[in-house]
């Protein structure tokens, strides 16, 4: 009887440091879901999910306390992989937080551009270049067309301009043509 | 010599139809009105536009300049005048635009100073720059800039010339070795040696005996181990990996180059361009290329290149019942948009087609999983898991399963008996894992920039807190200096802030003491008596209390009494 429990407290203290030990060797900076959702984001940083960033969203998913259908830019496919991720059941994107549009940048009207800077405090990934009186421009291979510097130009003077396709960017049709039902 | 012959797994035989257009011999096109010149030569580099509208080029003057490492430079095809430089539909199955310089000749086809270039007494560095300043690329469709595939100048045993020219009906190559054997045997020895390779083989298809023979007459003048030799025609034995397979034995696998293996591949038109570029001095500026199809002429001809198509059809007089035209051979080509495109250096044939000739595609019905497909296949691929897995966008799927082998060459498509268009699917797949791959590393680069500027915005706070931090304290420390014990070190222990105001009081207070009003110092006689009269005035006025002495309350001063 006391040879057992004596086995039986061996092999938990045993276990135990071993199991302990691993916790401390094998620790896992970070929450590993977050950077998993995060790499689904889009990157916009457009905010459009009501967190202040792709980041933030990915913790509150994770968290539980936001769904996986707010991110526009994302869509649906975002959706979809998010929704397999998680093993959650898929959605339509929430109506509230926007519509899925086809990407686009930024474009200054350097005509009208008063040179206010608070463009360039605005834009999430610094990828507007400019000084205070100076003329603003756009770096266009690093907008994430968030649409963030539109609200604060005092001017009105940026427009989205959808990024046309090139030959370099251009793709095959998808060869399937979907049967929908006529009306 | 070669010893044997080997095989490469599946492939097809669909009707050759070379006899059409094999006999008829290269001649030069005639020069169109206009030429339009993509800058774009290849699907990985555009060339820098060096030359303004209105400015006159010569035959063989650079127009373009080489940007980045896949870059080759662009020439002027024929001398005239540069007329526009602007965007213009491409040979391109989107049908894109792309930067062209439009390009009027003068008709006197005059050529700029040519030097015949001596790679023997240059450096390899040389000799390469030579190529890519030529604007060398492959011609047998890929374009792919020859000074980089020579790049490697060491561990090559083997340089391969391909003259298979396996797809049905075109017969550019096949031509330019009748006619120019000794060029391009010239050419491939200059590759040979820029290369560092031991022998030369050259594969030509069995149903080509002309060229085989011509080749082989004319293998008798080069120097050192080279074969002329004929190989089974079986589609698409032109592959460079099929042909290497073909000739060496080696196979390549996934993710290799043919160059880590010892063998080296070029096209016989892209050795007889470089032995125009290397022993003449002369730019890529024509290539052959075969008009053939539903035509009343066809034939093999020396065109310019930014010749628009249209003008060359006019050549071969398309039969009525013509309904598309195909750029590349019936097996990898593709219908061209429009008719207004010019020829680029990788168009080496263009096929009017008609629907005898060319039946419409069969209704795609529902895969059999008969496995055709993959017997046909000459990459050893799945193509029917590729196909499911491309038709469900499950494209992490197809990536496993070598959908990046697969070469497009069309066998599988050929003999499905489901009449799929499977390389559709496959050219779908890649082009959308090439633009998710684009937008992941956007998307990278956007999480990394937003990161950096909020890890920058949060120092900038930092820095400004410790800045103020830090004049707190020093104001604090120069407090404590002037004995300001009395002033409550007790409250400043409890409230900074306060003890600051209290300080700045305090030193404000002083300072006024310390600074006198300097003006009413040693007045002259007349300056106090206006002082007094201005006194004076003011209390009549009512305006301070004559008690006030006159100065210390400059700010109260009414606009009316000052006047």
């Amino acid at each position: 009887m006391l040879s057992a429990l004596l086995i039986m407290t061996g092999i938990a203290l045993v276990l135990g440091a071993a199991l302990g030990y691993a916790a401390i060797r094998f620790k896992v900076e970070g929450d590993p879901l977050v950077e998993k959702i995060d790499a689904i984001l889009p990157q916009t940083q457009c905010g459009q999910c009501s967190y202040p960033g792709c980041k933030p969203y990915a913790e509150a998913i994770a968290k539980g306390e936001a769904d996986i259908n707010q991110c526009p830019p994302g869509g649906e496919e975002g959706i979809r992989k998010l929704a397999d991720l998680l093993g959650r059941e898929f959605k339509p994107l929430s109506e509230e937080h926007g519509v899925e549009k086809p990407k686009s940048v930024a474009l200054i009207d350097e005509q009208t551009c008063i040179g206010c800077t608070l463009c360039i405090q605005a834009c999430p990934v610094d990828a507007i270049v400019g000084a205070a009186k100076q003329m603003h421009t756009v770096v266009e291979p690093l907008c994430t067309g968030c649409e963030l510097c539109l609200a604060p130009c005092p001017v009105d003077c940026i427009t989205m301009v959808q990024i046309p396709d090139t030959v370099q960017t251009w793709k095959w049709k998808y060869p399937v043509i979907e049967l929908r039902k006529s009306a | 010599m070669i010893a044997r012959l080997f095989n490469f797994h599946g492939g097809v035989k669909p009707d050759a139809h070379k006899n059409e257009s094999a006999n008829a011999p290269i001649q030069p096109a005639p020069m169109p009105s206009r030429l339009v010149v993509p800058l774009r030569q290849s699907t990985r580099a555009t060339a820098r536009c060096i030359v303004s509208p209105g400015q006159h080029v010569l035959k063989g003057e650079r127009i373009g300049d080489p940007e980045g490492t896949l870059g080759t430079a662009v020439h002027a095809p024929t001398s005239g005048t540069v007329v526009e430089f602007g965007l213009h539909p491409l040979a391109h199955p989107s049908g894109l635009n792309t930067r062209c310089v439009v390009i009027e000749p003068d008709g006197e086809d005059r050529w700029v100073e040519r030097h015949p270039f001596d790679y023997h007494t240059a450096t390899r560095e040389q000799a390469l720059a030579q190529l890519r300043d030529c604007g060398i690329v492959g011609l047998g469709g890929a374009t792919f800039p020859s000074h980089v595939k020579l790049g490697r100048g060491s561990g090559i045993d083997t340089l391969i010339l391909n003259g298979a020219e396996c797809e049905p009906w075109i017969t550019c190559d096949d031509r330019l070795m009748r006619e120019r054997a000794a060029d391009i045997l010239a050419g491939a020895s200059i590759l040979r040696e820029l290369i560092g390779a031991r022998r030369l083989v050259v594969g030509i298809e069995d149903n080509k005996p002309e060229a085989i023979a011509a080749m082989q007459a004319a293998a008798g003048g080069i120097e050192g181990d080279v074969a002329v030799v004929a190989v089974p025609s079986l589609y698409p034995a032109g592959g460079e990996k099929q042909l290497i397979r073909v000739l060496t034995g080696v196979e390549i696998p996934y993710g290799k180059l043919g160059a880590e293996f010892g063998v080296q591949c070029f096209n016989v038109g892209t050795a007889h361009a470089v032995y125009r570029a290397l022993a003449h001095g002369e730019p890529l500026i024509s290539r052959v290329l075969t008009l053939t199809g539903n035509v009343s002429r066809p034939g093999n001809y020396e065109v310019l290149i930014g010749t628009p198509i249209s003008h060359l059809l006019a050549l071969c007089a398309p039969k009525p019942d013509t309904d598309r035209t195909l750029m590349g051979g019936p097996m990898m080509g593709f219908a061209l948009p429009r008719l207004d495109v010019p020829v680029v250096k990788g168009t080496n044939c263009i096929i009017s087609a008609s629907p005898t000739l060319f039946p419409p595609p069969q209704p795609e019905q529902p895969c059999i999983r008969c496995g055709e497909c993959a017997r046909a296949c000459p990459a050893e691929l799945q193509p029917f898991e590729l196909y499911w897995f491309s038709r469900a966008l499950n494209f992490g799927k197809a990536q496993e399963y070598n959908l990046f082998d697969c070469i497009e060459c069309g066998c599988c498509s050929y003999v499905c008996p489901s009449h799929i268009p499977l390389v559709d699917y496959y050219r779908f797949a890649k082009s959308e894992i090439w633009a998710r791959e684009r937008e992941k590393s956007a998307a990278d680069q956007a999480r990394d920039r937003f990161e950096f500027r909020n890890y920058r915005q949060e120092r900038e706070k930092e820095e400004k807190a410790a800045k103020l931090a830090a004049k707190a304290a020093e104001t604090r420390a120069k407090m404590a200096d002037k004995g300001a014990a009395e002033e409550a070190p007790a409250n400043a222990d409890a409230d900074p802030k306060k003890a600051l105001i209290a300080a700045a009081l305090a030193r404000a207070k002083a300072q006024k003491e310390a600074a006198p009003v300097r003006n009413t110092e040693a007045l002259s006689p007349e300056t106090e008596k206006e002082i007094a009269e201005i006194d004076a005035r003011r209390i009549k006025a009512a305006l301070i209390d004559p008690a006030t002495p006159a100065g210390d309350t400059p700010s109260e001063r009414s606009p009316e009494s000052t006047s």
